[in-house]
């Protein structure tokens, strides 16, 4: 795809014309991430967020590739070997600490860009199979996330792993037998080590793959922008190249230097105590807890606490958390608002910002033991949850009065910038 | 589409009337807990390799207070605490001279093989070997333990909320229980404690039980901070290079991203003023 004005590649030299012919490796570069990219020209910091994911993901498969040269998939000696890693390995404590604080801020990100696609209605037409991606990657990141922190063979990776994986014994039928074969046998022991370690080598490369589709499906429609609305002229537009990758540039040496003071500075604030003590099958932890960005959907798993009628309140809580994932696979059919960004949706808005609010509340429950009030409190915020996306978006995206639009993404530049453009009736766009 | 719309309404209405009814039952009064009331968090202190306002960005070990961390150790814990995530090389960072090293590793028995007969044996360690263990396995431990188990210490200090201030607490939190409070056979009471009775006996019990020869005020205090200090190095031996590249990794992307925004600025500058 692209916009009629998008600029060719033109190689140059003769061993860029030789390579042009047979691999056009340079040519796809240069339309996805360089000056062939037209993108809407008013992207704001929150557009930083996909590149930053990746660098992220790139953080976790270099240093882990090395980790891995190291680490040693045996429940006898699991433990010992990350603090070989940390200890003995050259470096080894930086690249332990940037793998285990890079997978928090890859989450941190994640959630950012997420929220970014839901504030600006970035999954809405033409956009659905690039929002479905995104959950893909999310679910795989996951998945990664929670096996890795299992090689490290700690009480919290060991009582992580009894819990998580004794979820799906609540699944009437086949649940323990897909318990079973996830830990290849009946508790977490050494074959389920191996096969978290073959997993999680393998999953980053399989999101990796995922991350190419997501940007093959981004580079069909282009980028969606703060305004909602499609590009229409030349004008709209800068070419990625040099315009976003200046932008992206500053906005990774933020990240990097955020992430920078808490790897040295505090590299193990984000995690649990109870992870330096090696794995003992007959002492269970008092508070088992998963990493913090499992929280809100560890308080909806946990706010299930009665059967409802034939239901077990365990199963209701397992097919409740999956669901507070899947359901986001319908969003763009649950919102069917023609108005994309909520800089123009004035009901809206006001609910997404309840929303944050909510999936805030339930992180922090999520993190705390079961007691009230944090109990009652993730049982009204996971209805809310519910709520939220399966009935109160399909109802106001029904009603709402919608803000009028601005007539081109250049339009509302200008408005922003102080200048209404001749000819156009003043509106504030935001 | 509107059958999606449909159907979202129904699992909707569903998920919140299954975790309202939950939200609406009664809950079991709350019988207050005695332990919560009685257990006391670890005092917040500073310490020197924490560096400036105690923030953890700067300051690096004081040697001679490492050194006496890890008298109080020899003389008093390592009777039942292994540190053996530690080698006797790595006390090199202590400020110990390689003859030192090597002195204090002969004095250790290390487990081995007797190379004649094949049996397990002992040997006098080396600067290459660990910290031996106190006790075999679990079940020595504790058959001479009165049924506890004394940890390792290596990692204590990232194994516990409140890291050094807690066993700065710990160590000399040993008080008379309350009237409120029994105390079983065996256990000692020590509000810092997570269950308040821990098997352990106070290590620490009067000044003077150690000599420094550095002069310093041999006090229970200063046992107490000495060996927090000693186990801060022993979880974390690697925490000044830490700091160190962490400041030079900061200052550098400090001044990338500052070169960064300049570009930024400078590549835009065209179209913002276009735009205004
Ligand atoms: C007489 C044997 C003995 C000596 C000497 C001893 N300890 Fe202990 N220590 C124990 C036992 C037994 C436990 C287990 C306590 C329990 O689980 O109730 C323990 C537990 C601990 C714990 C873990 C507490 C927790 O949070 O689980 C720390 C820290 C500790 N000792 C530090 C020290 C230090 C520091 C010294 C030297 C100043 C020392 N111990 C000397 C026997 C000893
Ligand atoms: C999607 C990308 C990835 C994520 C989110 C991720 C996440 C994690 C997490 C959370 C841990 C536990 C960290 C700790 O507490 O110490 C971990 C450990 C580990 N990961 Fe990854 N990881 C990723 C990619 C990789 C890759 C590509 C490898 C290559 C082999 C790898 C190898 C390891 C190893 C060996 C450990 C155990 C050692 C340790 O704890 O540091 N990871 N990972």
């Amino acid at each position: 795809m692209s916009f009629p004005w998008a600029k060719q590649y033109q190689p140059t030299t003769e061993i860029g014309k030789f390579f042009d012919k047979q691999l056009p490796l340079p040519r796809f570069v240069y339309g996805a991430l360089g000056a062939g990219y037209p993108t809407p020209k008013n992207l704001n910091y929150f557009y930083n967020f996909g590149v930053l994911a990746g660098v992220a993901l790139v953080i976790q498969i270099i240093t882990g590739v090395v980790l891995g040269m190291h680490y040693a998939a045996n429940t006898t000696v699991a433990f010992d070997s990350v603090e070989h890693i940390m200890r003995d390995v050259n470096g080894g404590w930086m690249l332990r600490y940037m793998h285990a604080v890079g997978a928090s801020f890859f989450f941190g990100v994640v959630y950012v860009h997420i929220f970014r696609g839901l504030y600006y209605g970035s999954y809405k037409p033409p956009r659905e199979v690039l929002w479905m991606l995104g959950l893909v990657i999310f679910l795989l990141m996951m998945a990664t996330a929670f096996m890795g922190y299992v090689l490290v063979w700690g009480q919290m990776s060991f009582w992580g792993a009894t819990v998580i994986t004794g979820l799906f014994s609540a699944i009437p039928v086949v649940g323990s037998y897909i318990q079973t074969l996830l830990l290849g046998g009946f508790s977490p022991d050494n074959a389920t080590l191996n096969r978290f370690f073959s997993l999680h080598y393998l999953l980053p490369f399989v999101i990796f793959g995922v991350i190419i589709l997501h940007v093959w499906a981004l580079h069909i429609p282009g980028s969606n922008n703060p305004t909602g609305i499609a590009v229409k002229t030349e004008a709209d537009t800068v070419p990625f190249h040099p315009y976003y990758t200046a932008k992206d540039f500053f906005g990774l040496g933020v990240y990097l230097t955020l992430f920078a003071a808490v790897v040295f500075f505090a590299p193990n604030a984000l995690g649990e105590v109870d992870n330096y003590i090696p794995a003992n099958p007959l002492s269970t932890p008092a508070h088992i807890v998963p990493e913090w960005y499992f929280w809100p959907f560890y308080a909806i798993l946990r706010a299930f606490t009665v059967d409802f009628f034939f239901i077990p309140a365990k199963l209701m809580g397992v097919l409740a958390m999956f669901a507070a994932i899947l359901l986001l696979f319908f969003l763009p059919w649950l919102d069917t608002s023609p108005v994309r960004s909520n800089s123009y949706r004035p009901l809206n808005r006001i609910l997404f910002w309840v929303f944050v609010v909510v999936a805030l509340v339930l992180g922090v429950a999520g993190g705390k033991p079961a007691e009230e009030p944090w109990v009652r409190l993730s049982q009204v915020f996971t209805a809310y949850y519910f709520a939220h996306f399966l009935i109160i978006i399909p109802l106001v995206s029904r009603f709402e009065k919608t803000k009028p639009l601005p007539r081109s993404i250049s339009e509302a530049v200008l408005a922003k910038y102080g200048n209404s453009a001749p000819g156009v009736a003043a509106q504030p766009a935001e | 589409m509107s059958l999606v719309r449909l159907g979202a309404l129904g699992v909707g209405s569903f998920f919140c009337v299954a975790v309202l009814w939950g939200a609406v039952q009664p809950r079991d009064a709350v019988v207050p807990d005695p332990v919560k009331a009685l257990y006391k968090h670890p005092h917040a202190i500073e310490w020197v390799h924490n560096g400036a306002g105690n923030l953890g960005i700067t300051g690096t070990f004081d040697r001679k207070q490492l050194q006496r961390g890890f008298q109080v150790y020899k003389e008093v814990c390592s009777a039942c605490h292994s540190i053996n995530r530690v080698a006797f090389r790595d006390l090199a960072d202590l400020g110990f001279t390689a003859p030192e090293i090597k002195a204090i590793a002969a004095s250790y028995e290390v487990p081995s093989i007797d190379d004649k007969t094949g049996e397990p044996a002992t040997r006098k360690g080396t600067p290459a070997d660990k910290f031996p263990l106190v006790y075999p396995n679990e079940i020595a431990a504790r058959a001479a333990q009165n049924g506890a188990l004394p940890p390792d210490l290596s990692l204590i200090v990232k194994a516990r909320e409140g890291g050094t201030n807690y066993i700065h607490s710990l160590i000399n939190g040993y008080a008379d229980a309350p009237a409120s409070w029994t105390v079983p056979d065996g256990l000692y009471y020590n509000p810092y404690f997570k269950s308040l009775n821990i098997a352990m006996p106070p290590p620490l019990a009067a000044d003077d039980q150690i000599t420094y020869v550095d002069g310093t005020k041999s006090t229970r205090e200063q046992y107490a901070k000495d060996i927090a200090v000693f186990l801060t190095w022993t979880a974390e031996p690697k925490l000044e290079a830490r700091k160190e590249t962490g400041l030079a990794a900061v200052i550098f992307l400090l001044i990338m991203t500052g070169l960064g925004y300049l570009s930024y600025k400078k590549v835009w500058a065209d179209v913002k003023r276009k735009s205004a």
